[in-house]
């Protein structure tokens, strides 16, 4: 066994273990847990770069059986072109939201504990190559989301985070039984060796594997936020505190939308899509029908987390309709537009944390004039909105390309009106923050006044206004997000290429 | 039908469980049941998972210590080690969810949903 076989389980065992550390040195030492969880992601997104250049440098899928056992009883890990570049997305941003949490984020060891059990978590759902296998990943990334939320000050925290528990319980267990009716079909939870029994299953069984398709999507519905069952969200995003908004709103609903596409083109495949009736149809109605949703009630929010989460839905929902195209070129931008979704809804929300850290603005009206005062956040804010509705050139604008050609590929016109659509909608809230940031200049009177609430750090109350509390750290971290929207933009011929391997075995 | 249902009275039992998991979750004002809800729905889908594996006249899937033990009539092992490794989960789960509860109770002083509503319409 060569030593690249053992990176998948090392990404996976490195943090689960390293997460019990804070809280053991945390005995003897006071502030350990961001050392050790900055080390430890730093060293995870160098040991996926180290993949990654095997991967697509050699053009070889890395897979370890766990324990040797062979690949129709044991669990095996996969690393291949999609899941090493989601395990890219999700080690970079685990790493890079740490350069806020150092003074901004939440304190305390047990913070970091979490932080490394959602690391492991999320790394884990990317790389594992077993159904069930899946379902633990999913359970481990939920409990890791939960109390990432709930680590907030404030009461409503809790109240959002159990919301999100029961939810994504019922998510994950909906996926569970979907799994139960494969496993009663086939007799195999693996998923290369689902991917050769599902097309030779016939009579009874191919109701099992439809019921087992509507429990898995219904399932995934859940975690990845789609109207009308994203009620969680904009509730989670919005009362969870400023250092771990960024993180979750990046990965956590990302790599169940690629868990999703996983299953539903691995497992599955194309052709069991495509052939079942309403399967696609289905899929693509829910995705649009969020879009439309999700861009209509950001426009309506006051409060700009909110707005964010919001317009996450809709994003998602573009994803989700791509993978219901079941055309090439769809899929490929479902991906593009997963990774772009990703960096730039961190990059929006960790410049949302910088500003509400140095001004106390959190409403659109509060935002006013706020180019004058932070031009380097709303710099790198604007260009992140510029992303988000897709105006070229930003990696925003790859991933609706590609859905969009899809949509034309598939002769499915009104996919491509609601794609259209999606992107007026979503100029409607990006611009309504611009025009606030920039044109409408800041009321004297409307001079936020620091609330009790905010010194709960243990700070003074004045300390809310103190631009000092705003490190050169956070202030990287937003524009190295614009920067990476910006640069991604230009890469998206590098984008099909890395991903065709991937996309050829599916649609061949 | 009713052959059918004879048969296979321990599916239909799973999803008069789901259903009435799934009720608790979405009817109950009281947040401790709406997390026994959710246990109720995990538990029914363990279920579902437990019967699936049953194999008429198959005994528990021990292997004998006999080097030769010819043949043999088990219960498939599988679904049995996916429910253990479940059950943990959703034991975390609860866990996690009624010190929501408790911390909730501590800040608001009231466990129903409607009246936490009222509270934070308030503030």
């Amino acid at each position: 066994m060569s030593s690249v076989d053992l990176v998948p389980v090392l990404l996976i065992a490195t943090p689960i273990l390293a997460a019990t550390l804070p809280i053991a040195l945390g005995l003897r030492f006071d502030r350990v847990g961001w050392s050790i969880a900055a080390l430890t992601t730093t060293g995870l997104f160098a040991a996926t770069a180290f993949l990654a250049t095997v991967v697509y440098g050699d053009g070889a899928t890395v897979t370890h059986a766990l324990g040797d056992f062979p690949q129709e009883y044991g669990i095996e890990l996969v690393a291949d072109e999609l899941s090493t570049l989601i395990a890219l997305l999700v080690t970079g941003v685990a790493a890079g939201v740490l350069a806020y949490t150092r003074t901004g984020g939440p304190r305390g060891n047990t913070f970091y504990t979490g932080y490394l059990l959602l690391t492991g978590g999320l790394l884990g759902l990317t790389m594992t190559g077993d159904v069930f296998n899946l379902f633990v990943f999913l359970e481990i990334t939920g409990l890791g989301t939960y109390a990432m939320i709930s680590s907030g000050d404030g009461p409503e925290s809790a109240v959002a985070a159990l919301k999100y528990l029961i939810l994504g319980t019922v998510g994950a267990s909906m996926y569970l039984l979907g799994v139960g009716f494969l496993f009663m079909a086939t007799g195999t939870l693996n998923m290369a060796e689902l991917a050769t029994a599902l097309p030779d299953v016939e009579g009874q069984g191919e109701t099992l594997v439809r019921v087992a398709f509507a429990f898995v999507f219904v399932g995934f519905s859940i975690k990845v936020a789609q109207w009308p069952l994203h009620t969680w969200q904009p509730d989670a995003y919005q009362h969870a505190p400023d250092g771990v908004t960024p993180l979750i709103a990046a990965l956590v609903s990302t790599v169940s939308a690629y868990a999703f596409g996983r299953v539903a083109f691995t497992v599955f495949g194309a052709d069991f899509l495509a052939t079942t009736p309403y399967a696609s149809e289905v899929v693509v109605t829910v995705g649009s029908i969020s879009v439309l949703a999700g861009s209509t009630l950001a426009v309506i929010q006051r409060k700009v987390k909110r707005m964010l989460a919001y317009s996450s839905v809709s994003q998602f929902g573009l994803i989700v309709a791509a993978y219901g195209l079941v055309t090439e070129t769809g899929l490929v931008g479902a991906v593009v537009h997963l990774v772009g979704h990703g960096l730039t809804k961190a990059g929006l929300f960790a410049a949302v944390a910088v500003v509400s850290v140095s001004t106390g603005a959190r409403t659109v009206d509060e935002y006013a004039g706020l180019a004058k005062r932070r031009p380097v956040a709303a710099m790198a804010m604007t260009v992140l909105l510029v992303s988000l509705v897709g105006i070229p050139p930003s990696v925003g604008f790859v991933g609706k390309w590609y859905i969009a050609l899809g949509a034309v590929e598939a002769e499915l016109w009104p996919v491509a009106a609601v794609i259209f659509l999606s992107t007026m909608l979503t100029l409607a809230y990006a611009a309504r923050l611009l025009e606030k940031m920039y044109f409408t200049p800041a009321a004297p009177t409307e001079r936020p006044v620091p609330p009790g609430a905010a010194a709960t750090d243990g700070g003074s109350p004045v300390e809310t206004d103190d631009p000092d509390r705003v490190t050169v750290g956070m202030i990287g971290l937003v524009v190295a997000a614009a920067v990476l929207v910006v640069a991604l933009g230009f890469a998206g011929g590098t984008f099909y290429d890395l991903l065709e391997p991937f996309v050829e075995e599916v649609f061949n | 039908m009713l052959e059918l249902l004879a048969t296979h009275y321990a599916y239909a039992l799973m999803f008069v469980l789901i259903a009435i998991g799934l009720y608790m979750i979405i009817a109950n004002q009281n947040l401790v049941k709406k997390v026994i809800g959710v246990s109720l729905f995990q538990t029914a889908i363990f279920l579902f998972f437990i019967s699936m594996a049953y194999v008429e006249g198959g005994s528990a899937p021990i292997v004998p210590a006999d080097e030769t033990p010819g043949e043999l009539v088990v219960a498939s092992p599988l679904p049995q080690v996916i429910v253990l490794t479940a059950i943990v989960v959703s034991i975390a789960l609860t866990a996690v969810a009624l010190s929501l509860v408790m911390r909730i109770y501590a800040e608001y002083g009231t466990l129903r949903e409607d009246t936490l509503t009222e509270v934070r319409a308030d503030e």
